[in-house]
C-alpha cells in the first residue's frame, strides 16, 4: 500500500559524475600548482620554511581525512539503524531506508583505506617510520618505539581488515533481512535483525574507539587521550544524523516519501540539536581537562591547534566550535525550528560541513603542520569523495522502497505524533 | 491520533481499569501500616540510630574517628558520596531523559525512582558535610561576601563545581517529583475520609483542581522541567569526575570521566531501582504495573551502561600503556596486582561481568536473577569508587609515604547509617505518597494497556500472524 521506488534521473546521476570531474580538475590543477612551487594557501609558509610540505603528501592526507569521514557516515548509519532496532523504536521507520542505504559507501572506504594505508601511510603516520623504532639510531624514539606492540604494520592492517570486514558483514545482513522483510513480511526477519543490531552494537561500540585511535589518534603519535575514541564517535555520530536529515529533506522536497511529516523532522531535528550538544560535551570535557592539568604531552596537542604552528589553526579551532555548537544549538533550539524544512537543512549542512572541518582540525596539525590550507586540493577532494558517495548512496535508496512496507513498526511511524 | 504496534508487550497487564489503577496504588495509602512495613521501618530506625551515633562521634571527637591518614585523605568518605550520587542518578534519568525518549515505561517507576533518587542525595550530601570537620560553617562552600565570615570561594575548584552542580541537581529534582505529585495527592485529597488525612493532603496538592488547564500547564512545566533535568543529570557526575580527573594523580587524570562517570552512575542507579522495585511490587502488589517487561527493560539500561563502563576500563588500561607515562603504567599494574588487587576484581567481576548475563533473555526475566544481579551492581559501583579512591591515593608519587587504609568501626557506621538515612524516607515515601504516578499511567492505559475493545489481549494472535494484516489487531481504542 505504502510501497515508494526512488527514481535517480540519468541527469541527476550526471550531477554526481560532474561533481566528481570537477573535483578531478580541480585536484589536478591544485597538483601542478604545488608541483609548480605555487600552491593554494602556501604563500604564508615564512618563518618554518625547512618543513615544505609535498604536494603528494598533501594529496595523501587528504584522502585520508575524506576516506575517514565519509566510512565514519555510513558505518554509524549502521548504528542508527541498530540502536533503534534494540531499543524498539517505532518513529524512524519511515526514514530508516536513509541510514541503511548510507551504508554502501563501506566497501569502496575499505578499499581505499586499504590503498592509502599501503601506499600513502608514511606521509599519514609517523609512527610507520622505521627508524624510530632503531636503539640507537639517530630517529630512535622511546616512546614511540614502547607503542610497537600496537602500533606496527601488521596488526594495524589485520585491525583495519577486521573492522570493515565486521561492519560491511553486518550492514549486508541487516539490509537483507530488511528487503527479505518487504518481500514476506512475518515478524521473523524483525526479530533476526533485533540479534544482529545487538551484536552489531558490540562491534561497533569497541570498533568505533579503535579505529578512532588506530586511524586519527595515533597520527599525533606521542599524543593520546582516553576520550579520543568516544570523541571521534560523537562525531561521527551527529554527521551521520545530519547527513539522514538532509536526505530526507531533499527527497521529500523532491516528491517522495510523502508519509514523511514535520513530526518525523522533529525527531531528526531534536537528535541533531542533542548530540550536537553532546559532541560539545565531550569536546569541553576533553579540552577542560588537559587545559586544567597542563601537562605538556597532554596539552600538546591543543598546543599545536591554537597558538601552535604559528597560530594557523586558532580560527578553525574557534570556528569548529561556533559552526558544531553554538549554530545547531542556537538555531534548533525552538519546536517551530525543527519541523521546518528550511531550518534543518541548512542546519545539518553545516553539521556536515562542520565536522568535516572537525576532522580537519584531527589530522592536518600533526601532518601537514603550519603548511595546510584550503586549496584546490582540499576542495577537489572532498567534491571527488561527495560525488562517489552520492552515487553509491543513491543506488543503494533505489534497490528497495523507500518505506519498509512490513515493518512491524510501520503503522506507528505513520502515525506518529509529537 | 497515537498507535500502538501490536507487538509491543503491554505495560499494564491484568486488564486495569482506570478506577483499579487509583484502588491499586491508593489502597497503600489509606489502609493502615501492616505489620512488614512497621517491622521494615523499624529496622530502618535503628540504621538512622547508627548513623546519629556515628556522626555525633564524628563531630564530637573530630575525623580522626575515620581511618584517614596523610596519605590516604579520601576513602570511604568520598567513595561513598560518589556511590549515593551514581545511584540519584536514576530517577532524573527515568523521568527526564527517558520522557525525552518517549519511553512510556517509564511511566509506572518514575514516581518511585525520583523519590530514591532524592533520598539517595541527601545521603550523599551528608560525606562532603561531615568532611568539613566542622560542619556548623558549612555555608562556607556558597559564595557569600567575605563580610559573611567566609572567605571568596575558589571558582577554580571543581569542588565548588560540584557544590553548585548537586544542589541544583537536588532543587529540579525534588520540584519535578513534587510536580509530578501534585495530582495524585489530589486524588488521595479527594477520597480521604479522615480529617487530618484530607488536611494535609488537601495541603500537599496545592489545590489542584485538575481542569484542563491546569493539566496543560502541568504537561507544559513537565516538559521545561526534562529540558533542564538532562543536562543536569549529566552534568552532576561530570562534575563529581572533575573532582578527580582535574587533578594529576595517576589514574585519576583521564579525559573519559566525565561520561563514563555518568554512563556508571545509570548504571548504579538503575541497580538500586530494580532492587527497591522489586520488593516494592510484590509487598504492594503491583504486578500488573511493574511488570516483567518492565524489568527487562532496565535490564537492558544496566548491560548498556555496564557494557559502556567496561570499555572505559579497557579503554584506561589500555590508553596507560599506549600513553608510555610510566605513573600511569603503575597505578593500573598496581590496581590489579597490588594489596588492593582483590578490591579491582570484585570491581570488575560485578561491573562488567555479572551484567553481560543479561544478554540471556530468560535471565534478564527472571525477577529472582535480576535481584541478585542488581545486588551485585551495587556492591560492584561502590568498589568501582573505592578503587579510583583509596588504589590511586595509597601509594602516591613518594613511596616513603605508601600507606593502606583501614576503616573504623566509625567509618561503617556512617556508611551503614545513610543506609538507615535512606530506608527510613523511603519507607516514609511508600507509606504515605503514591508510589506509582496514577495520572501518568492513566494516561497510557490505553494504548498500552493491551486491551483493546475487543477487550483481548492483541498479542495472543499476532505474532504468528502475518504483519501485513497491521490494521485488524491494533490497539486503538474507538472511544
Amino acid at each position: 500500500m505504502t510501497e515508494e521506488r526512488l527514481i535517480i534521473s540519468r541527469k541527476t546521476n550526471n550531477r554526481f559524475f560532474l561533481m566528481i570531474a570537477i573535483g578531478v580538475v580541480m585536484l589536478i590543477a591544485g597538483i601542478i600548482f604545488m608541483a609548480i612551487g605555487g600552491g593554494a594557501g602556501h604563500g604564508e609558509g615564512h618563518g618554518e620554511a625547512h618543513d615544505v610540505v609535498s604536494w603528494s603528501k598533501r594529496l595523501i592526507v587528504n584522502l585520508w581525512l575524506n576516506n575517514v569521514y565519509f566510512s565514519g557516515i555510513a558505518v554509524t548509519a549502521v548504528f542508527i539503524v541498530a540502536v533503534h532496532y534494540v531499543a524498539y523504536g517505532g518513529w524512524y521507520v519511515l526514514v530508516k531506508r536513509i541510514p541503511e542505504a548510507l551504508a554502501y559507501y563501506l566497501p569502496i572506504g575499505g578499499i581505499v583505506m586499504l590503498l592509502l594505508f599501503l601506499i600513502g601511510r608514511h606521509d599519514i603516520f609517523h609512527w610507520t617510520h622505521e627508524g624510530l623504532y632503531e636503539v640507537g639510531g639517530p630517529e630512535y624514539d622511546p616512546i614511540i618505539a614502547g607503542k610497537q606492540g600496537y602500533l606496527n604494520f601488521t596488526f594495524f592492517l589485520i585491525r583495519m581488515i577486521i573492522y570493515f570486514g565486521l561492519w560491511i558483514l553486518f550492514a549486508r545482513l541487516l539490509r537483507k533481512n530488511s528487503i527479505n522483510e518487504d518481500m514476506y513480511g512475518g515478524t521473523t526477519y524483525y526479530d533476526k535483525n533485533i540479534v544482529l543490531s545487538g551484536a552489531f552494537l558490540v562491534i561497533y561500540g569497541i570498533s568505533s574507539s579503535t579505529s578512532a585511535w588506530d586511524w586519527v589518534m595515533s597520527m599525533d603519535t606521542h599524543w593520546f587521550s582516553t576520550m579520543f575514541g568516544w570523541y571521534v564517535f560523537s562525531s561521527w555520530f551527529v554527521t551521520a544524523l545530519a547527513a539522514t536529515t538532509l536526505a530526507v529533506i531533499i527527497l521529500k522536497q523532491n516528491g517522495y516519501l510523502h508519509l514523511v511529516n514535520a513530526n518525523h523532522l522533529h525527531d531528526l531535528g531534536k537528535f541533531v540539536f542533542a548530540f550536537s550538544i553532546f559532541w560539545t560535551y565531550i569536546w569541553f570535557a576533553q579540552f577542560l581537562l588537559y587545559w586544567y592539568a597542563n601537562i605538556p604531552e597532554e596539552a600538546l596537542y591543543f598546543i599545536d591547534r591554537l597558538g601552535g604552528n604559528n597560530g594557523h589553526y586558532k580560527a578553525i579551532f574557534f570556528l569548529n566550535l561556533i559552526i558544531n555548537f553554538a549554530f545547531p544549538f542556537l538555531v534548533l533550539m525552538t519546536r517551530d525550528a525543527k519541523r521546518q524544512m528550511i531550518m534543518l537543512k541548512i542546519v545539518s549542512i553545516a553539521v556536515l560541513a562542520g565536522h568535516w572541518l572537525d576532522f580537519y582540525l584531527m589530522m592536518m596539525p600533526s601532518t601537514l603542520r603550519a603548511e595546510s590550507g584550503f586549496g584546490f586540493i582540499e576542495f577537489g577532494t572532498a567534491l571527488v569523495f561527495l560525488g562517489v558517495f552520492l552515487l553509491v548512496f543513491t543506488r543503494g535508496l533505489t534497490k528497495a522502497s523507500l518505506v519498509p512496507v512490513n515493518h512491524p513498526f510501520l503503522e506507528e511511524s505513520v502515525h506518529h505524533h509529537v | 491520533m497515537q498507535h500502538t504496534s501490536p507487538i509491543r508487550e503491554p505495560l499494564v497487564t491484568g486488564g486495569k481499569t482506570y478506577h483499579d489503577i487509583t484502588e491499586d496504588v491508593c489502597r497503600q495509602v489509606e489502609a493502615a501500616p501492616n505489620p512488614r512495613w512497621a517491622a521494615a521501618f523499624g529496622v530502618a530506625l535503628i540504621g538512622l540510630a547508627i548513623f546519629f551515633y556515628s556522626v555525633y562521634r564524628t563531630l564530637w571527637f573530630g575525623i580522626g574517628e575515620w581511618g584517614l591518614n596523610k596519605t590516604v585523605g579520601w576513602a570511604w568518605d568520598i567513595t561513598n558520596f560518589v556511590w549515593w550520587v551514581g545511584i540519584g542518578h536514576a530517577g532524573t534519568l527515568i523521568s527526564a531523559v527517558l520522557l525525552l525518549f518517549r519511553q512510556k515505561w517509564r511511566s509506572s517507576i518514575n514516581r518511585a525512582a525520583e523519590a530514591m533518587t532524592i533520598f539517595a542525595v541527601i545521603c550523599a550530601a551528608m560525606f562532603p558535610v561531615l568532611h568539613m570537620g566542622r560542619p556548623w560553617l558549612a555555608y562556607w562552600v556558597l559564595p557569600l561576601p567575605n563580610t559573611f565570615g567566609s572567605l571568596w570561594v575558589n571558582f577554580n575548584s571543581p569542588l565548588l563545581w560540584d557544590v553548585f552542580a548537586i544542589s541544583t541537581y537536588f532543587s529540579v529534582s525534588l520540584v519535578f517529583w513534587y510536580i509530578g505529585l501534585v495530582p495524585d495527592f489530589a486524588t488521595i485529597r479527594d477520597r480521604a475520609t479522615g480529617p487530618i488525612a484530607r488536611r494535609a493532603y488537601s495541603f500537599l496538592s496545592l489545590g489542584w483542581t485538575g481542569s484542563a488547564k491546569s493539566w496543560s500547564r502541568y504537561e507544559t512545566v513537565s516538559l521545561i522541567l526534562a529540558g533542564v533535568a538532562t543536562p543536569l543529570v549529566l552534568s552532576v557526575h561530570t562534575i563529581v569526575s572533575m573532582d578527580f580527573a582535574t587533578s594529576v594523580i595517576p589514574g585519576w587524570h583521564t579525559t573519559i570521566f566525565p561520561p563514563y562517570f555518568v554512563a556508571g552512575a545509570i548504571f548504579s542507579g538503575f541497580a538500586m531501582v530494580l532492587t527497591l522495585m522489586l520488593i516494592t511490587r510484590v509487598v504492594f502488589k503491583l504486578e500488573d504495573y511493574i511488570t516483567v517487561g518492565h524489568v527487562e527493560s532496565m535490564n537492558k539500561i544496566i548491560m548498556t551502561t555496564g557494557s559502556i563502563v567496561g570499555i572505559a576500563y579497557t579503554t584506561e588500561f589500555f590508553i596507560a600503556w599506549y600513553s608510555g607515562v610510566t605513573y600511569e603504567q603503575y597505578e593500573f599494574i598496581n590496581r590489579a596486582t597490588g594489596p588492593y588487587w582483590w578490591a579491582y576484581w570484585t570491581m570488575m567481576t560485578c561491573n562488567v561481568v555479572t551484567p553481560q548475563l543479561f544478554w540471556i533473555r530468560k535471565i534478564r526475566r527472571s525477577l529472582v536473577l535480576t535481584f541478585i544481579i542488581s545486588i551485585f551492581v551495587n556492591i560492584g559501583m561502590w568498589f568501582e569508587r573505592f578503587v579510583i579512591i583509596v588504589i590511586s591515593l595509597h601509594r602516591d608519587y613518594l613511596p616513603s609515604s605508601w600507606a593502606m587504609f583501614y576503616p573504623t568501626w566509625i567509618d561503617v557506621g556512617v556508611y551503614v547509617g545513610t543506609f538507615g538515612l535512606f530506608f527510613t524516607l523511603f519507607f516514609l515515601f511508600v507509606k504515605f505518597f503514591p508510589v506509582i504516578n496514577m495520572a501518568e499511567v492513566k494516561a497510557i492505559l490505553k494504548s498500552s494497556s493491551g486491551v483493546t475493545h475487543h477487550g483481548h489481549h492483541p498479542q495472543a494472535n499476532v505474532i504468528h500472524g502475518a504483519a501485513t494484516d497491521s490494521n485488524t489487531n491494533t490497539t486503538h481504542s474507538n472511544e
